[in-house]
């Protein structure tokens, strides 16, 4: 090929797409396994449980989410082993606990959005807790859940750029080197590009599954 | 079939339920009436433990309602209830609604339930909303949604909380309707209610609560006509002059 430079560039660029999109990915798992656990807490857990996960709610949603990073990053950093993939570790934990106290409040908020006679009803004809909400509560916060969640997503991704914060090799990291290396602006435009590959289509996704959850009340 | 004896409930500082007794035979229709306040949605609640009492005993087909080794889910089972805001499931068909537990809970494959289902939906008269959603429907529509869904179960007691107090005066008529019907198939019933006609009609006993307690019981004829104590006699007057 002529172009060794472009190439690599090219290349870097591709794996720090990747990244992006698996930081993304994982930190939305698993932030949404943290919110759903830690809204039950709230809802259904005894006083010392529901003050922890408030607590929990406050501290991630009002500090800085570099500070947080920077933090986790610290905390991981091993003194003696090879550290090359620990940002992204620290990234996906940090983006994870911070995301998830959000998810948190969207999906209280979801459970406590379905009249709670609806669990009423459920028990009455013999069903567990467990399945009154499985099969009867979840399936309507769902529906009050998922515009919010999507909102929630998309500035998830956006929030992965800030990883860059602790030489995580996302894509605003990659940008960064290549402009370093090349003398170029134009590695922003291609990382704007990139992120709106990512966000456009979740937009999309939120508005579809809007339109087919919808029902009226 | 249902045994009640010195029941206490309290809510905080209010005694919701001072000492109450009573039993309902299989196959009987019991009718509980008296003032808003009185108690007679908790009594009525005890008796498939929505609510848990502080003293006393419940005992349904046999089987203590709070005994730490009763399955409550089980005994649910055969317990059928009706609510006064009929609380159905929004996001499932009025079929779905009707297999749901009985897929769940008593096992049927969908054929079966289904099949039970749209039985049930002829019984109430409304065979042709199985696929409706409960939203689409009128209050009386729902409510014998409510009634079906319940029997779909197959209970052995049917407990009904003013079923039709939230309803337009026009839809009463067809919820007591299938309500009469299933009392003359030789339901147990207990049935919260100030439907009067229902009572005289229905009804093998007429049960007065106020303040917590049970203030008399007698059949309806002798109830309505004879009535013994003061307080009965007072808040059948309120009730039938209006
Ligand atoms: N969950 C509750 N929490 C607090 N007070 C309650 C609760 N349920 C009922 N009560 C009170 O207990 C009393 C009896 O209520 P209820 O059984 O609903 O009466 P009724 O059905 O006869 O109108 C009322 O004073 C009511 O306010
Ligand atoms: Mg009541």
């Amino acid at each position: 090929m002529g172009f060794p430079v472009f190439d690599e560039n090219a290349h870097l660029f591709g794996q720090g797409y990747l990244t992006t999109v698996v930081l993304s990915a994982g930190a939305l798992a698993l932030s949404l396994v943290i919110g759903t656990v830690v809204a039950s807490a709230r809802v259904w857990g005894g006083p010392i449980v529901q003050s922890f996960s408030r607590a929990y709610v406050e501290f991630f949603r009002n500090t800085p989410l570099l500070v947080q990073l920077l933090f986790i990053a610290v905390l991981l950093a091993p003194r003696n082993l090879n550290v090359t993939r620990e940002p992204i570790v620290a990234a996906l934990i940090g983006l994870s606990i911070y995301t998830g106290a959000y998810v948190t409040e969207v999906v209280r908020s979801g459970i406590l959005s379905v009249d709670p006679r609806q669990i009423e009803a459920a028990r009455s004809l013999g069903l567990s807790q467990v399945e009154a909400l499985r099969f009867v509560v979840l399936p309507q916060a769902v529906r009050t859940v998922i515009p919010p969640l999507g909102n929630l997503s998309i500035a998830l991704v956006k929030n992965t750029a800030i990883a860059s914060g602790i030489a995580a090799t996302e894509l605003l990291k990659v940008a960064g080197i290549i402009e370093s290396r090349t003398g170029l602006f134009t590695p922003y435009i291609a990382v704007l590009v990139a992120y709106w590959t990512l966000t456009l289509p979740l937009a999309w996704v939120v508005s579809r599954l809007e339109r087919r959850l919808a029902f009226a009340r | 079939m249902i045994e009640v004896r010195d029941l206490h409930k309290r809510f905080g500082g209010l005694e919701a339920l001072r000492g109450v007794t009573m039993h309902i035979e299989r196959g009987e229709v019991v009718v509980v009436i008296g003032p808003s306040g009185s108690g007679k949605s908790t009594l009525l609640r005890c008796v498939n433990r929505l609510e848990t009492p502080d003293g006393g005993e419940v005992i349904v087909d046999g089987r203590s309602v709070n005994d730490r080794h009763t399955d409550v889910n089980a005994l649910r089972k055969d317990i059928g209830v009706v609510f006064q805001s009929f609380n159905l499931f929004p996001h499932l068909t009025v079929l779905r609604n009707l297999t749901l537990a009985p897929m769940r809970v008593r096992k049927l494959d969908r054929a079966t339930a289904e099949e039970r289902a749209r039985k049930l939906l002829v019984k109430v008269g409304i065979p042709e909303k199985a696929e409706a959603r409960p939203t689409q429907l009128s209050g009386g529509q729902q409510q014998r949604v409510a009634i079906a869904r319940a029997l779909c179960m197959e209970p052995k007691i049917m407990l009904f909380d003013e079923p039709t107090s939230a309803l337009d005066p026009e839809m009463i008529k067809e919820v007591l309707d299938v309500m009469k019907a299933l009392a003359k198939d030789g339901m147990t019933m207990m049935v919260v209610s100030h439907e009067m006609g229902f009572a005289r009609e229905v009804a093998d006993r007429v049960i007065f609560m106020d303040q917590g307690e049970i203030v008399e019981q007698a059949r309806p004829e002798r109830f309505f006509q004879h009535p013994e104590q003061e307080r009965t006699k007072r808040f059948l007057q309120t009730i039938l002059h209006h």
